[in-house]
């Protein structure tokens, strides 16, 4: 048994191991840093299953608890596959950087998702908004470097300029807020104002309000949440392709559990409860309505991607909108894990037929079914379970999400949600359309795919699948 | 944990020749000898079923899925699931029978085939409502490919249609079934819908005529119910013909069998409440589309739209609650599974020798092939109900139960007692029209296509092929030995948990 906190500890000192050998052995290939990155995060993630699951570190500033643990794994996991997507990439990136010798500047693209992903797993455990900070900012400056990577590429400078300064904007936003909360509460830590929340005084609540609506603004703007989405479209469509997959997946996933954690303390007082509870189905109205239409004329798969992460977004925010509900965190939790799943999925599939067919346009995917049968079926499972059929993961996530939220009486929402998954099924099945009802063109370049990536496609379509059909080895973690 | 059920084994055999087919086993074949096993198997399910038994539900096992929200993957049968699994596997067999493997992907489209298959089989055989609703779901992707790709006529938009309204259908249906969880006292809910009947029994579900509502609305958009219906004749229009009889013939069924399944048992006093409401639109069913139907210029949208509007004979025997009426309703689920699933092979097999539906361009086809004119002779007749045809007993059924249904309307006329109308009564009237409506259209499509002048260039038209006549034939000789002796399937809807 290893305390928790030894994990982050772990994946520190592999970045700076990997740092090093990259900056020491120049004859090293830089591939080898890859699979060093995802070996040894694979290995923490084995180390996760021995860990003490109580108690907190720091005065109170780390706390370990099952949620943090589960998303421990998820930024590992989420780490993993973005280095099996930068493998992947290499080549495209390759001609993207400026660099006298074959591989060179490749070496950081592999490592920085190293940090980005130890950022995230502080994040899970952060118990005070001092911690959530540094930890958020971490993730942060660690993409910008990312997003910008192809420094030959002007749509990535374009994405990367963008992103860090919207970027820097909702920190500004995060910090004020914090800085109103400490103001009204004196505390910084989560558990702290939750004790001291029922002695503010009336008068004082609406400043509190106002410093947890900032917050909220910040929060909203790392989920993609409407109307601070603007920057998601274009950042995802410019960015390195395996980034725009980790982008969407980690820094989503980790905005939702602060958002969990930040709420929680604020729901203890039904004055704020209330006011907060509509805020956020508010949020997650828009955030529905904008990305499912905003993602239905797109052409890009990689900028529908990007929609589709507002659309889903949305969708989580309406499980967010029913904290109260028994299991309301369970359906959150349980639809990230079928949002990794499924939008990862689509990633490893994009990026090699991308990199043969030299573009991300849906166009590019005409006739896949026949020109890599295998590559197809994991993009049809992908985008069914994102659309929401039944027997895929993706359905099961909606489902506990509408079951929550009817449970909380939010039927406009609900009514919202699934007018607006019909939209889904269109841009989705757009894709599978191009695939399998379109003739593939005649100079159709053959698409190589690594062992690696078959692995990994193969491995999340079965997972989508089989936990489509049998959640419970997750949900048994998230009673 | 419970011993397997068989029913496991009806959706397996679809789902694994299916994945053989993909792997790279001979595709037709592979479909024939599966569907085929799959019918006998069926067949001896209903032999072993053991008729007034005290549990209606027999070959039953159950694997928890989702424990704490109740959701097990419960299999199960009683007669009602056995006439339609019957339908099913009769279907399939004749869909595979009929259906020319295409040129290009041909293992995917018996692969899908294979899956709408799976999908209705594992509808039909299953008491979980959850597991109900994904089964049905299973479907709707393979149908989304087939037309598609292998359609005809402006299929794209056909097929994007048909799926976006049944994607929303469905999901309308899944509100219904959170609500119907939701309405169950905390504690003992579940998706199990024998333990939910039992509690409606007991009087422990509360009041809730929106889940009803919601029920009524999703089922109704997937068996297109009117105003709801505009998916389907398009999309019938456009269809493989396998597809076609597949989807018309089974699926389409589940929202009927669903109705009578839940809501029967469920909320017998929210069906009488939004009686009214369900009257029109099934009226609008039978005489508006009914009246659209006639008015058609091709025979594949003609028969797109006469599925759309038989519908509304099995909505008005839903809605009249009685026994006599959901009997008849059960019993047109299978007769015009049957019958539709003979016309769309039929037309199918015509359209792949004239290229053409319209009717203008057709004509005098039974001089060079008097079987085929039998055959399609033989399917409109059932389609219309003609005595004999087990479609008969059921429309039969419908009307006297409907005619009884509701409240007696009572009203004096100088001084003397009389009886009114009540809506249930007015709405039998429209649908006995119905019938003439229905007649009208089919009669003169058989003239249109099989008397009158033949054009030159189908001088030489080849007569319908072995594999196509046999399994038509076999559709027809099923409708006419039931209809002669309705008793056999009645004897089955009657051991049923309605």
């Amino acid at each position: 048994m290893i305390p928790a906190i030894a994990l982050e500890i772990f994946v520190v000192c592999l970045g700076i191991f990997l740092l090093m050998a990259d900056a020491f052995q120049e004859k090293l290939d830089k591939r080898a840093i890859a699979w060093g990155g995802i070996i040894g995060l694979a290995a923490v993630f084995a180390l996760t299953f021995f860990v003490r699951a109580d108690g907190s570190a720091f005065g109170g500033f780390y706390l370990n608890d099952p949620l943090a643990i589960l998303f421990k794994r998820f930024a590992l996991g989420a780490g993993i596959v973005t280095l099996v997507l930068s493998l992947e990439y290499a080549p495209v990136l390759e001609c993207q950087i400026p660099g006298s010798k074959p591989g060179a500047g490749l070496g950081e693209f592999f490592i920085l998702p190293v940090f980005t992903c130890v950022g995230l797993m502080w994040m899970a455990s952060a118990a005070d908004f001092v911690m959530i900070f540094c930890a958020l900012e971490l993730v942060t400056i660690s993409f910008y470097i990312q997003v910008a990577y192809a420094r030959k590429n002007v749509a990535s400078l374009e994405a990367g300029t963008k992103y860090l300064i919207l970027g820097a904007l909702s920190t500004g936003f995060l910090v004020y807020g914090i800085t109103w909360i400490f103001g009204m509460t004196g505390q910084t830590s989560l558990r702290g104002i939750s004790i001291v929340l029922g002695m503010v005084p009336e008068a004082s609540q609406t400043a509190l309000l106002f410093g947890l609506g900032l917050v909220l603004v910040s929060i909203g703007f790392k989920i993609g949440a409407a109307p601070f989405q603007f920057w998601v479209p274009d950042v995802y469509q410019g960015a390195p392709t395996p980034v725009t997959a980790f982008l969407s997946v980690g820094s989503k996933a980790a905005g939702f559990v602060v958002l969990i954690r930040v709420i929680e303390p604020f729901l203890i007082a039904s004055a704020i409860a209330a006011k907060l509870v509509a805020a956020l189905a508010f949020l997650a109205g828009l955030t529905l309505i904008y990305g499912n239409l905003a993602a239905m004329p797109q052409t890009n798969l990689k900028r529908l991607l990007g929609y589709s992460s507002i659309a889903h977004a949305g969708y989580l925010l309406i499980g967010v909108a029913s904290v109260g509900a028994p299991f309301a965190g369970r359906a959150v939790v349980f639809y990230l894990i079928a949002y990794f799943l499924m939008t990862f999925l689509a990633f490893l599939v994009l990026v090699p037929v991308a990199a043969a067919s030299g573009g991300d346009e849906i166009s590019h995917f005409n006739g896949l079914g026949r020109r890599a049968p295998g590559l197809a079926f994991g993009m049809l499972i992908s985008m069914l379970s994102l659309a929401g059929l039944p027997f895929t993961v993706g359905f099961l996530g909606k489902f506990f999400i509408f079951e929550v939220a009817m449970r909380q009486g939010h039927f406009v929402l609900v009514i919202l949600g699934i007018v607006t998954v019909a939209c889904g099924f269109y841009y989705y099945l757009k894709v599978v359309r191009a695939m399998f009802w379109q003739p593939a063109p005649e100079d159709a370049p053959p698409i190589t795919v690594s062992g690696l990536t078959r692995f990994a496609v193969a491995f999340l379509a079965a997972l989508i699948l089989i936990l489509g059909i049998y959640p419970a080895p997750i949900l048994q973690f998230l009673l | 944990m419970s011993p397997t059920s068989p029913l496991l084994f009806l959706i397996l055999v679809p789902l694994v020749a299916a994945a053989l087919i993909l792997l790279g086993s001979p595709a037709r074949f592979t479909s024939l000898v599966a569907s085929a096993a799959n019918l006998v198997f069926v067949l001896f399910l209903v032999a072993f079923y053991q008729f007034g038994s005290e549990l209606p539900y027999q070959f039953v096992s159950m694997w928890p899925v989702i424990p704490s929200m109740g959701i097990s993957l419960t299999l199960g049968a009683d007669g009602l699931s056995l006439l339609m699994l019957l339908l099913t596997s009769l279907v399939t067999v004749a869909a595979v029978a009929v259906a020319r493997t295409p040129e290009k992907n041909g293992q995917w489209f018996h692969a899908c085939l294979l899956f709408i298959s799976a999908g209705g089989n594992g509808a039909f055989a299953s008491i979980d409502l959850f597991f109900f609703y994904m089964f049905h779901e299973l479907a709707l992707i393979p149908t989304f490919l087939l037309i598609g790709i292998w359609g005809s006529g402006d299929r794209q938009a056909a097929a994007w249609k048909a799926t976006i309204y049944l994607a929303l259908g469905s999901f309308v249906l899944l509100l219904g079934l959170i609500g119907l969880y939701l309405i169950q006292p905390d504690g003992m809910r579940t998706f199990d819908l024998r333990a939910i009947i039992g509690l409606a029994d007991a009087g422990f579900l509360l009041p809730a005529d929106w889940v009803y509502l919601l029920l009524l609305i999703g089922f109704g958009i997937l068996v297109s119910l009117f105003p709801f219906h505009t998916w389907a004749p398009q999309a019938y229009a456009s269809a493989p013909a396998p597809a076609a009889m597949l989807h018309a013939g089974v699926l389409k069924k589940f929202g009927l069998y669903g109705l009578i399944r839940i809501a029967v048992p469920v909320f017998p006093e929210a069906v009488v409440v939004f009686g009214n409401l369900l009257l029109v639109m099934l009226v609008g069913n039978i005489l508006y589309v009914g009246y659209i139907t006639i008015s058609q210029r091709k025979l594949d949208w003609m028969l797109g739209y006469s599925s759309v509007m038989h519908m509304g004979y099995i909505f008005l025997g839903f809605a009249a609650l009685g026994v006599l009426s959901l009997t008849g309703a059960s019993l047109m689920l299978f007769a015009h599974g049957l019958s539709i699933a003979a016309l769309f092979a039929l037309s199918g097999e015509l359209r792949e020798r004239t290229g053409t539906l319209d009717f203008a361009e057709l004509g005098g086809f039974a001089k060079p092939m008097p079987a085929f004119g039998l055959l399609f002779g033989f399917a409109a007749f059932a389609a219309i109900g003609l005595p004999g045809f087990v479609g008969f007993a059921g429309e039969l059924l419908i009307f006297f139960g409907s005619f009884v249904g509701g409240e007696p309307l009572m009203g004096a006329v100088a001084g003397r007692e009389i009886f009114l109308l009540n809506n249930y009564q007015i709405a039998t009237i429209c649908a006995v029209w119905g019938v003439v409506i229905s007649a009208v259209y089919m009669l003169r499509a058989y003239r249109r296509v099989f008397f009158g002048p033949l054009n030159d260039r189908w001088s030489e038209l080849p007569e319908i092929s072995a594999s196509a006549r046999i399994a038509v034939a076999g559709l027809i000789v099923v409708m006419l030995v039931t209809g002669f002796f309705p008793g056999l399937l009645i004897k089955l809807i009657e051991s049923a948990q309605i």
